[in-house]
Parts: C-alpha cells; sequence; structure tokens
C-alpha cells in the first residue's frame, strides 16, 4: 500500500495521463448505468468518477476505499474488481485510496428507511433509492452496517470491466486490431497471434484512451474467483509479523504521546498538576487536550508513565454516576412522550392481551465496550502547508473535516493515510484519538507525532454499545403463540454518535428497534414499540448496533411464550415465520443439529432466529449443565447472504460473529460508578477464551435474490440461542446480560 | 546492558531496566512484530521467547531478560515462514491478525515442548492469548496442522 498517497488528490481524479516523475496512468471512470431510472440517480454533471483500477508502467493497483478492520474488506473488494479485469490478487497492489465523495456507501442508505428488509414492495423500494441522494450529497465514505459487499457487489466488477475493455480498445488501436478479435487473461490483453500485452505496457495509451463504459458483467457461471476459496491478500504478512498496522507508524523525527483523560466522559477538567510528569525521563511537552492531558515523549513507555503521573481535577459526568440512575432512567421511559415508533402493529395486541398475559418479562442488556485488541492510535503531522494523518478509520471524511477544524486549514489541507486496523467492531466509527493526536502534533509542528491510547484510556473512554431495557408480554392458545408485545427503550446510538459529527438525526432512530420490529414472524397479535431514553453516556455502534441487544429481547420473548405454550421451539418458530429465506435458516440448523434427536443427560438446546442487516441468521446452541458450571459444547449456524464471494471468509467471519456474540452474552459489560467506567482492561472484560469456545458448523445459503454483508448478522442470534439453551438444560431462564452475574461457565 | 534479539547483539547501554521488553524492542530497537495490548499480561499479543520460552514481555523488564530472545520475525519470513506460521498461513487463521503474532510465538513454544498435545494441551496452553476477532476454530486447527507437519518434518 502507499502508492496513491504520492499522487496528487486532484490529478488522482482527474485522471490525468502524467504525474511528477512522468509516470504515466489510467483512471477509468463511468456513470452507474442501472437499467431503472429510478435508481439512476446519479443527475447530470455530478457523476461520480468512480476510480478503482490505476495502472501504471511498474503496477495494476486496486483502490478498495472501505477499510479493513480484519473483516477482509481489502480482499473482497479486490476480488470484485478482479475478477472483471482479468487479474488475479497475487499480480495486483491494493490501496485504500484518498477520501473522496466518489467512494460514497450506497448500500448504508438501505438500512436508513423504514420498510422491513423482507418488504420488497414498491414504495419499500423507492424510499431505498431516495434515501441513496443524501448519502451521495453528503458523500458518507463509511465502512459500516456489513455494507462493503452490497455496496460494492456490482459496483467494484463493473469497474473492472471497464478498465479490462477500455485497456482492449487501447490495445485495438496500437496493434490495428479489431476490439472483438482481442481476449484478456491474467493480467494482460491477448492478440490474435497469442501475443500478451501486460496491462502495464497498455498504461499510457489507455490513459489516452475514452473510458469504455458499455459493459456487460459476466455471469455467474463464468467466474474465476467469486464463490471460490480465496487466500487474502494480507494472510501471509499477518501470519509473520510483518503486516503493519496504524499502531506500527515510525517516521523520521516521530515522537511518541499518551493522554491521561478524565475519569468520566465529558466531565470538564477543572484543573491539573502535570509537575512530576514534566520532570520524568524523556517528556518533551505537556499539552491539554479536549477532556484530558497530554504528554509527548521520546518513546510510547516513557509517555504512559508520565500521563499517569498527572493528576485531574474534574467535573461531575453529564450522565448518572452510578448504574441505579442508569437504569432507573430507562425504566422511566417507556412513556407515551418517549415513544419513539410503533413500526409493527398487526391484529390487536391491546385486546388480546385485555385478560392478562401469560408471559410478562422484563430483559437487560449492559453498555460494552468495543475493545480491538489494537489500541486506538493516530500520527499526525502539522507542517505550514499541510497536516498529515496516518490512522484507520471507518469514517475518513468526517475524520478530515475535525482535523481541519481543529488545526484551522482547509480540508483538502488533510491529507489521510488509511492504516490497517487491528479489529474495530465499530470502534473506529469514532475519531476522538485523531482528534487529540492533531491538539498534540500542533504543539510540535513539523515533528510527527504518534499517539496510542493505553488500553486503560482505551476501554474507559471507548464510546460503548448502548445499555438498553426490554419489556414483553405475551398470550398462548392452543399450543401456540397468540399475542406478542415488545417494548424497548434504550437512548438513541444514532443521536449520540452523529452528533458528536454535528449531523442531527431526525425522525425516529430506527436502531431502537431494529432486529425486533423487523422479524420475519406473523403473529395474529404483533407489536414491538421503540422508545427513545434520554441521553446517558455517549455511545456508538457496537458490531449490529440495536440488534445486538433486541436481538436477544425479541427471540428471549418468544421464546419464552413458546415454552409457555408447550410448543417445540424450532416448530413454531417455523410455523410462524412468513419468510422464505428466513425459513430455510430454520430449517438448515434444524438439519445440522439434529434437532429433536434425545441429548445426553445435563444437556440442553435453544435455537434462535435474528433477522439483521437483511440477513436472516439462525443458531442451534447446546450446552452442558455441569457440576463446575455451564459448557457451551456446539453451535450450528446458517445464515442466508443471497451470493457467498470467499467461502473461507465468510466461514472465519461467521464463526468470529458467533465468538463474539456468546463472549459478551457470558461475561462483559461496561459499568459507571462515580461517573468513571470500572472495566479498564482484559481483566475485568474477558470475552471469550480459547478453552471455552465450542464447536462451530457453519453453513451459507444463498437462495436470496440480492447479497448481503455478514460481518454482522451472526452477532445478534448467538446470546438468545446460548440463554435459550441453558433454559433447556437448566430450567433457569437467564433475562439479562451478561449471564455470568447468574450462571457460572467453565 | 545488552540484548540479543534474533540473533543480533543490541547493546542498550542508555535505557532504563525497568522499562517492559515489549517497548525496547517496539520502540528502541523498532522491532514491531511484537505488538501491545493490554499492558498486564492479560491477553498475549505481546507474547516472544526468552530462552525458547513463551513469555509476556510487557511483565519481562528489559533489565531482567535472561537469555536471548525471539520474536515473530525471527521465528521465520514471509519467504520461510516457520512450520507453525505455514499452518497459519494454510488454515488462514487471522482476521485482523493483531493478535497473531502472539499466538503463533505461544503455538511454537508449545509444539517445542510438548510435539503431540491433546485437545486440553492446547486449551491450557492458548487461552491466555485473547483474540478479539473470534479465529480459535482456526487457530486450535493450525496447532494441530503444525504439530503433524513437525513430527514428519
Amino acid at each position: 500500500m502507499g502508492r496513491i498517497r504520492t499522487i496528487a488528490r486532484r490529478t488522482f481524479l482527474i485522471g490525468s495521463a502524467a504525474i511528477a516523475g512522468g509516470v504515466s496512468f489510467g483512471v477509468w471512470r463511468y456513470r452507474t448505468p442501472y437499467a431503472n431510472p429510478l435508481l439512476d440517480g446519479l443527475p447530470e454533471g455530478a457523476a461520480a468518477l468512480t476510480p478503482y483500477v490505476l495502472i501504471t508502467a511498474e503496477a495494476i493497483t486496486l483502490i478498495t476505499p472501505r477499510a479493513d478492520k480484519g473483516q477482509g474488506a481489502v480482499s473482497v473488494q479486490a476480488a470484485l474488481i478482479a475478477e472483471e479485469l482479468d487479474v488475479d490478487l497475487d499480480q495486483v497492489e491494493t490501496d485504500p485510496g484518498p477520501p473522496d465523495p466518489a467512494y460514497y456507501n450506497t448500500a448504508l442508505a438501505g438500512d436508513a428507511v423504514p420498510f422491513r428488509s423482507t418488504d420488497d414492495s414498491y414504495l419499500a423500494e423507492t424510499a431505498r433509492v431516495v434515501m441513496d441522494a443524501p448519502m451521495k450529497f453528503l458523500g458518507i465514505q463509511i465502512t459500516g452496517g456489513s455494507t462493503t459487499v452490497p455496496d460494492g457487489y456490482e459496483k467494484l466488477r463493473r469497474a473492472g470491466a471497464v478498465a479490462r475493455e477500455t485497456l482492449k480498445a487501447a490495445a485495438a488501436r496500437l496493434h490495428g486490431v479489431a476490439v472483438t478479435d482481442l481476449r484478456t487473461g491474467r493480467g494482460a490483453v491477448i492478440l490474435p497471434d497469442g501475443m500478451r500485452l501486460p496491462y502495464q505496457s497498455l498504461a499510457v495509451a489507455a490513459a489516452e484512451t475514452d473510458p469504455v463504459t458499455d459493459v456487460t458483467l459476466r455471469a455467474p457461471d463464468q467466474w474465476r474467483l467469486i464463490g471460490k476459496p480465496m487466500q487474502r491478500v494480507d494472510i501471509v504478512a499477518k501470519s509473520t509479523g510483518t503486516q503493519r498496522y496504524g499502531i506500527d507508524m515510525n517516521l523520521p523525527g516521530m515522537v511518541h504521546a499518551a493522554v491521561h483523560l478524565g475519569p468520566t466522559q465529558g466531565g470538564a477538567i477543572l484543573g491539573y498538576d502535570a509537575r512530576a510528569a514534566e520532570q520524568m525521563r524523556g517528556v518533551l511537552r505537556v499539552v491539554p487536550v479536549e477532556g484530558g492531558v497530554g504528554v509527548i515523549a521520546d518513546n510510547t513507555w516513557r509517555a504512559f508513565q508520565a500521563a499517569q503521573a498527572i493528576t485531574l481535577e474534574s467535573g461531575s459526568s453529564p450522565y448518572p454516576a452510578d448504574m441505579a440512575g442508569h437504569w432507573q432512567a430507562l425504566s422511566d421511559s417507556f412513556t407515551p412522550d418517549r415513544r419513539d415508533s410503533r413500526l409493527r402493529d398487526e391484529g390487536d395486541v391491546g385486546k388480546a392481551l385485555a385478560e392478562g398475559a401469560d408471559i410478562e418479562a422484563e430483559y437487560r442488556a449492559p453498555y460494552l465496550a468495543h475493545a480491538p485488541l489494537e489500541p486506538v492510535n493516530a500520527t499526525v503531522l502539522v507542517t505550514d502547508a499541510r497536516v498529515d494523518v496516518w490512522t484507520g478509520t471507518q469514517i475518513p471524511r468526517f475524520m478530515q473535516k475535525n482535523v481541519a477544524r481543529i488545526a484551522g486549514v482547509d480540508t483538502a489541507q488533510v491529507h489521510l493515510h488509511a492504516q490497517m486496523i487491528g479489529g474495530s467492531f465499530g470502534h473506529r466509527l469514532e475519531d476522538q484519538v485523531v482528534r487529540h493526536a492533531t491538539e498534540l502534533a500542533m504543539a510540535m509542528p513539523g515533528r510527527p507525532v504518534k499517539l496510542t491510547y493505553s488500553r486503560e484510556e482505551d476501554m474507559a473512554h471507548d464510546f460503548p454499545r448502548q445499555i438498553a431495557m426490554a419489556r414483553g408480554r405475551g398470550r398462548v392458545t392452543d399450543g401456540r403463540v397468540e399475542a406478542y408485545d415488545l417494548d424497548i427503550a434504550m437512548p438513541s446510538v444514532m443521536a449520540s454518535q452523529m452528533g458528536r459529527q454535528g449531523l442531527p438525526v431526525p425522525g425516529p432512530d430506527l436502531q431502537i428497534v431494529a432486529g425486533a420490529w423487523d422479524q420475519p414472524y406473523a403473529i395474529p397479535h404483533y407489536r414491538v414499540t421503540g422508545y427513545r431514553a434520554p441521553e446517558l453516556a455517549p455511545i456508538s455502534s457496537w458490531r449490529s448496533v440495536g440488534a445486538s441487544s433486541n436481538g436477544f429481547f425479541h427471540d428471549s420473548l418468544l421464546d419464552e411464550l413458546i415454552h409457555a405454550a408447550g410448543a417445540d421451539p424450532l416448530e413454531e418458530r417455523l410455523r410462524l415465520c412468513n419468510h422464505a429465506t428466513s425459513r430455510k435458516v430454520l430449517e438448515a440448523v434444524g438439519e445440522m443439529s439434529g434437532w429433536g434427536s434425545a441429548t445426553a443427560p445435563g444437556r440442553g438446546r435453544g435455537v434462535a432466529l435474528c433477522l439483521s442487516f437483511s440477513v436472516p441468521c439462525a443458531q442451534v446452541v447446546e450446552v452442558t449443565d455441569t457440576p463446575a458450571g455451564i459448557r457451551i459444547d456446539r453451535v450450528f449456524v446458517a445464515a442466508e447472504v443471497g451470493r457467498i464471494i470467499d467461502p473461507v471468509n465468510f466461514e472465519g467471519l461467521v464463526r468470529g460473529g458467533v465468538i463474539f456474540g456468546l463472549g459478551h452474552a457470558m461475561n462483559c459489560q461496561i459499568t459507571y460508578a462515580d461517573g468513571a467506567t470500572e472495566q479498564q482492561n482484559f481483566d475485568a472484560y474477558q470475552g471469550m477464551r480459547l478453552y471455552q469456545c465450542p464447536e462451530i458448523m457453519v453453513r451459507g445459503l444463498e437462495n436470496g435474490d440480492k447479497v448481503r454483508g455478514i460481518g454482522e448478522p451472526p452477532v445478534p442470534p448467538a446470546a438468545p440461542a446460548l440463554a435459550n439453551a441453558i433454559f433447556a438444560a437448566t430450567g433457569q431462564r437467564l433475562r439479562e446480560m451478561p449471564f455470568d452475574k447468574f450462571a457460572t461457565f467453565i | 546492558m545488552q540484548l540479543t534479539v534474533n540473533g543480533t547483539d543490541y547493546p542498550l547501554d542508555d535505557l532504563e531496566p525497568d522499562m517492559p521488553l515489549l517497548w525496547a524492542l517496539r520502540d528502541v530497537l523498532g522491532i514491531r512484530g511484537v505488538k501491545y495490548g493490554c499492558g498486564i499480561a492479560q491477553c498475549g499479543a505481546c507474547t516472544v521467547h526468552i530462552d525458547g520460552e513463551a513469555v509476556r514481555s510487557c511483565q519481562v523488564a528489559v533489565g531482567d531478560v535472561w537469555g536471548p530472545v525471539t520474536t515473530i520475525e525471527g521465528l521465520g519470513t514471509p519467504e520461510a515462514p516457520h512450520p507453525v506460521q505455514a499452518a497459519w498461513i494454510a488454515e488462514q487463521v487471522a482476521q485482523c491478525g493483531y493478535c497473531q503474532s502472539g499466538q503463533i510465538m505461544q503455538a511454537a513454544s508449545l509444539l517445542t515442548g510438548n510435539p503431540d498435545p491433546t485437545d486440553q494441551d492446547i486449551d491450557d496452553a492458548m487461552s491466555g492469548n485473547l483474540c478479539r476477532c473470534g479465529t480459535y476454530p482456526r487457530i486450535r486447527a493450525a496447532v494441530k496442522a503444525a504439530a503433524k507437519a513437525l513430527k514428519e518434518a
């Protein structure tokens, strides 16, 4: 990576044939030629330049603008381009490219409209298209919402095809042959006599050729790469210690920084004493930053030590000082004036429950840290002419704007050099560390300053997953679930998160009910209501966002009702399910797990389904109630994604999502005492360890008509499937996460 | 004070002896395959070998290092990977990859002392290494594949 960074942004976008040093290259533009005029939302004059392929005399570089946090985004984006470009992944370089409006995320808009993903009606489809326009206008280049594959599936293949056909046109012109007589293969145009013209040799001619935009994408049976096992482009580097992450940045003259932030999130800093720190070895500067104090030193450890030696006097937290206050705020939010949405209201729930409920229960989900293993970091260099930022981010354009504001420069003067990310789970949708690094770098102009948060600062000053509470009621009749009524209260993640970027979020926050209102069931009396709790601790998107708590709430209540009805948990879900592809994932896990067969003594099976990010994912968890505690033995997972790009990566992401969901459900929570985060390192925030990891069997289904991403959907069903299994094994119903408050896990 | 890392001797005369080995490697010697994850021996990302034994380099003061140090860079290279690294590549273990240097160093140490580990041995040896992406099933598979490859070598 890195070649693009030396190319001026403007030059890159316009696609000139000449750049500094005399190297020539071609840049391909295209206008998305959707057949549906509604979908063809790009107005004249605003045609997006979408440069995804860069060819120089030396190399073929594929531009992969979605951030790679470990989910394999670089490989999958490269494979989609390479499929049509007729190159293999071992022939190309990849580069994240510069932050640019051309790289807006279309697919993200699809989840921002109030239609169930199962709803293909004209109205729903139209709303999805209309939402796309503001995304383009804002140029929201975001990595998130499991959208990298849906967003790029056609766009990137088309970019590869445009590049291929333009290279062929250039070759035809140079050699005086008809385009129809040319073939391509393994990075070369092949002349009728068999002579191979490597793409690199055609760079100059291609840059002078009008892009060929009238291309037809290949049918799936012609694919060489998609759907077949691939080797990720980063796998060798990541297995040999040679992969460089943002935290590994090293530049000439670079200095190292740490921060000591106030104990609360957003509490005022009333004063600080850094006299001891200033005397410590290696300390170069002590600099106040937003919400705390930073230290610049000559290495990271000395900066950490000095930051710890600073004492802070801080004001109280802008949210309740302890957890009782947070839960009380949620409990008080189930009121008409706080009602945010009631997008599902079928039958007559009020009447059905007028004579009482068979089940009435309250569920809780705690704040959770993202805690990727690479602590957040950023390297910033402030000079007279520009600001350079080396970091991994999911929000490059917001970050650029924030850095520009702090440094007092134009956005165009902020140059991002995107770095590989050591895990995120949504953490890098925030840019606080970059803002702090900018403040510190401004104190030492001309010197690159690398700020690394200590694990403690990273965890204590994460913007955690929302805290949430749900209250459910329901009735059963003749062995069937008859009425289902779920109320969910949480603060608005979108308002908190986007508010920090200065963006208003009008209307209801669909994340308050995501993973609950949109589930694929037909229950005679069925209602899901969202309540917007007041803003509490600042929160942010955490892998699967609203569905991470709501999937647990929705499926747990359903499971309780099914047991109350005396029905079989899988059979009754299948009976209620009204969505063909969701039925298939339920049937798949039933078959995989041998559902209904006898289990060993002490063993229990639980099933759960959650449809999130348009992906139905079902899981069967098997646990054993041993004398020492609960052991999770096996998990069977099926998910419907329309098209699996790389089965190897697919399986890894599904298993990882299950482990993420199970681990946090077992033993993770973030709590506040005196306004300060109580869990600050992995001793108090364990997650799943290898010895606890069950066998996980994965099946991907491709029955749907749309391609979907798999980063998030395996997370929501894991917790309810585990709770349902524990109920089956022990008779104990767990309604609050983390479950280790009530059960021991081995 | 002197350190031997991956076969090279480095004089470290002007260093605080209480600086953790992790930071001496990363920031002083520029050996960055070793990772900082927690600083309190809870994640294992900083695992290196001292005299062949897996240790958490965030917990070893540089002044207390008792033998030659091997980091992931000294175990093998992209061109000539160690059998454990080759197994990690073949199984495509890594997602974000940030913990994997530590995982691989821990696994290599396990297999040196125990060429034929049981599932329980693998659980016992590897559970101090945290993976937030959840690559544990493939870590187990890669350790077993590496054990087989080492025996056949």
